[in-house]
């Protein structure tokens, strides 16, 4: 009895100090993360993984209700970088600082900037990301007889790119919101947020969001664009008849154009730096540990797994996530040609794209300004609203809501 | 230990028990009811009563919810205060109002009528057609409205689709060919179309609803009434509106009700045909989906507690001023 009962006391005592017992542990997140994981799982034999999967929007709304009751969420949760802002100050997760000090040099120094909280303190740790970019039908560059540097050569060169195009009857893009967005994301001045400066300040009626909106509004108002809503059938329907010759959007948008969105026109595409050669990120995903899990080391363990530079590779060739692990990059698979783009080796763009983004630091007032912005973007493009009464009344409603 | 109580009983202590089972016996007899009822009464408190509760507290501070529950600060009136000087507020209840109307108004317009018939055709065809009426009301909301939001699509969407058809038709052409300068039709991304787009996916669902209670109250008037209306000479107009009508008032002041209450809480087709409330969110968005969007995505929920109970008291209005003006007449009282 006496016997068993110090064998207890030993088993408990060890499951305490955690070493090197398996611990169970939950990963919340998105598809496709579940084939990632059900892939990468088998070499990773410390801990037991079992996954919870939601879609996009309900994990996160998922994660916001595990957040408020302080019970229910997994011990390490994927987190997309529009969240990232709002939820990285907020105190709900374990500070990494020092766990990822060690690896913080091999990635991609903007996406271990937006993990950070605004003490400084690393509270997600990049996994995937989302290089800004421009994809383009080849095609019809050839037949207009323009060439790429061209047409890239600022935002003005593009425009005009647009207007022979409409000549054509060929549309430059799907919706005009995609290249105000593009523009304002990725010029965002040095030491300034997205939306705030390092103050907390707006800055939406500054001369980077009148110009988003003045390029948006003249692709809209010349009839560059359809007015189409981005991920609706119409969407799909207007790469698949090569309604439009230009998309930008994140590097990831090239994993579903081939595999469903428009596979029948391969070939035709090539992938580019935006217009005026900028930099930039579109979409990205982090990993954290919520601070209501009890077995912080353990899911550690977990992250620092998912972080090598072996597994971010298998991510990129499982689910095409962008590696973070910026060590990648020089991989041979970064060399090869991909078909779809008429043998474009475009990895090596989304490499170069991914190592000289600036850091852009996250404020928590990120979602606020975004659908504010989001609602006068739409009202000047489809109401003729002018655009200073826009970007003056979502500076107001911004100024009244974060607080 | 027992063993001694029982080998060793004094009178006192038989007295104590007998009086003790007596007591447990009158109280699990009393309290039987309760605990039949008790599933219900933890149910109910747990979802119903403690969020009510909770909400007025939480409007009186504020909370990050993502921050965890420790974080909640007070800060007396400011979310009121914040809320009621909020112009899109007032944007988002006056699109609610407007929605509301352009949905409910139609839905008993057509209802009423469309009952009136129904139960002249008899029974076989009533039924039927009660349930295919009522069918779009038991279907999922969600599954309605991404399938409207299909058929409101501009370029392939079937509705467009039919009014080029009618536009450019040899027989339609010439009433319908001011179509061809308009088209393609934004519905769900115009800020100008979408109430009417909303509304109607409303007004289609609910209408069958309005049917069934309508078909239930004119079952309910006698067949000699309208006997008696045709030995006078009646028609069927007059019939309709002499005695359905106003025998109908209580049931018509039921269904208006539950109209006002249900559009004023409008919160699924706006959000499934704005996508979200990313596109003619202006026009589109009601205030559910405002308090919606300022609790999940601004994580203000101090706010959207105070938004809520604004709500809550403009409901509270519109229904008390309902019943100020058609309460007693409508519930057949004189």
């Amino acid at each position: 009895m006496k016997h068993i009962q110090g064998l207890g006391l030993a088993l408990a005592s060890l499951t305490l100090t955690g070493g090197a017992m398996a611990a169970d542990l939950r990963l919340d997140g998105f598809p496709d993360y579940d084939s990632q994981l059900e892939a990468i799982l088998g070499g990773f034999p410390e801990h037991n993984v079992d996954m919870l999967m939601n879609e996009h929007g309900g994990h996160h709304d998922k994660l916001k209700t595990n957040l408020a009751t302080g019970s229910g969420a997994g011990d390490v949760v994927l987190i997309d970088r529009n969240f990232v802002g709002s939820f990285v100050n907020q105190g709900g997760f374990v500070d990494l600082t020092d766990e990822f000090a060690p690896y913080s040099d091999n990635f991609a120094p903007y996406a271990v900037t937006q993990g950070q909280g605004s003490d400084g303190n690393q509270y997600a740790v990049p996994v995937d990301l989302g290089p800004g970019v421009v994809y383009y039908r080849r095609d019809y560059m050839e037949d207009m007889g323009y060439d790429l540097d061209e047409v890239m050569t600022d935002w003005d060169s593009y425009l005009d790119y647009g207007r022979a195009l409409k000549e054509d009857g060929i549309l430059l893009i799907g919706n005009a919101n995609a290249v105000a967005t593009a523009y304002w994301n990725f010029n965002v001045e040095p030491g300034n947020g997205l939306y705030f400066d390092s103050e907390g300040e707006p800055l939406v009626t500054s001369d980077r969001f009148k110009r988003a909106f003045e390029l948006a509004k003249t692709v809209r108002d010349e009839g560059m664009d359809g007015n189409i809503s981005e991920w609706t059938e119409e969407w799909y329907a207007g790469f698949r008849e090569g309604r439009f010759a230009t998309q930008m959007s994140g590097a990831w948008l090239l994993g579903h154009l081939q595999n469903w969105m428009a596979p029948e026109t391969s070939g035709n595409w090539g992938v580019s730096n935006l217009p005026d050669n900028t930099y930039g990120t579109w979409g990205g995903s982090f990993l954290a540990i919520p601070r209501q899990s009890e077995q912080p080391e353990a899911a550690w363990d977990l992250i620092e797994y998912m972080i090598s530079e072996d597994i971010q590779l298998a991510g990129f060739q499982n689910i095409a996530a962008f590696p973070a692990h910026t060590a990648t990059y020089d991989n041979p698979m970064f060399n090869e040609p991909i078909d779809f783009l008429r043998g474009q080796r475009a990895r090596v763009l989304f490499a170069d794209i991914a190592e000289n983004v600036t850091p852009v630091e996250p404020h928590e007032g990120d979602q606020i300004a975004e659908s504010l912005i989001g609602t006068a973007l739409e009202q000047v493009l489809n109401d003729g609203m002018d655009i200073d009464t826009a970007l003056a009344n979502a500076e107001r409603q911004i100024k009244r809501r974060v607080r | 230990m027992t063993t001694t109580e029982m080998t060793d009983p004094t009178t006192a202590q038989e007295n104590a028990q007998r009086d003790k089972s007596d007591r447990q016996r009158t109280f699990w007899h009393k309290t039987t009811p309760y605990w039949f009822m008790s599933p219900y009464i933890i149910i109910f408190g747990t979802f119903g009563i403690f969020p009510v509760l909770f909400m007025i507290y939480l409007s009186f501070h504020t909370w990050n919810p993502v921050a965890g529950l420790g974080t909640m600060e007070y800060v007396g009136l400011e979310n009121y205060v914040l809320s009621l000087t909020d112009p899109t507020l007032w944007q988002t209840l006056w699109n609610t109002f407007l929605m509301a109307l352009y949905s409910g108004v139609p839905q008993h317009l057509v209802a009423l009528p469309l009952a009136y018939l129904l139960v002249q055709l008899g029974k076989r065809a009533r039924h039927w057609l009660t349930t295919a009426y009522f069918l779009p009301y038991v279907t999922s909301t969600i599954a309605i409205s991404m399938i409207f939001f299909v058929m409101f699509s501009k370029e392939s969407g079937i509705i467009n689709q039919a009014l080029m058809g009618l536009a450019n038709g040899s027989l339609t052409g010439w009433a319908f060919g001011w179509l061809n300068d308009v088209m393609p039709l934004g519905w769900v991304q115009e800020n100008s179309l979408i109430r009417y787009s909303v509304s109607f996916v409303v007004f289609w669902k609910y209408v069958g609803f309005n049917i069934v209670i309508y078909t239930a109250g004119l079952a309910t008037i006698s067949d000699e009434l309208y006997e008696a209306a045709i030995i006078d000479g009646a028609n069927s107009w007059q019939r309709f509106t002499r005695i359905a009508l106003p025998l109908l008032r209580p049931f018509i002041f039921f269904a208006v009700t539950l109209t006002i209450i249900g559009n004023m809480n409008l919160f699924d087709e706006p959000y499934v045909l704005t996508r979200g409330l990313q596109q003619a969110s202006t026009n589109g968005m009601t205030i559910s989906n405002y308090l919606y969007r300022v609790a999940w995505e601004w994580l203000d929920m101090g706010s959207a507690a105070a938004i809520s109970w604004i709500l809550f008291m403009v409901i509270g209005l519109f229904t008390g001023l309902y019943f100020w003006f058609f309460g007693r007449r409508g519930l057949g009282g004189e």
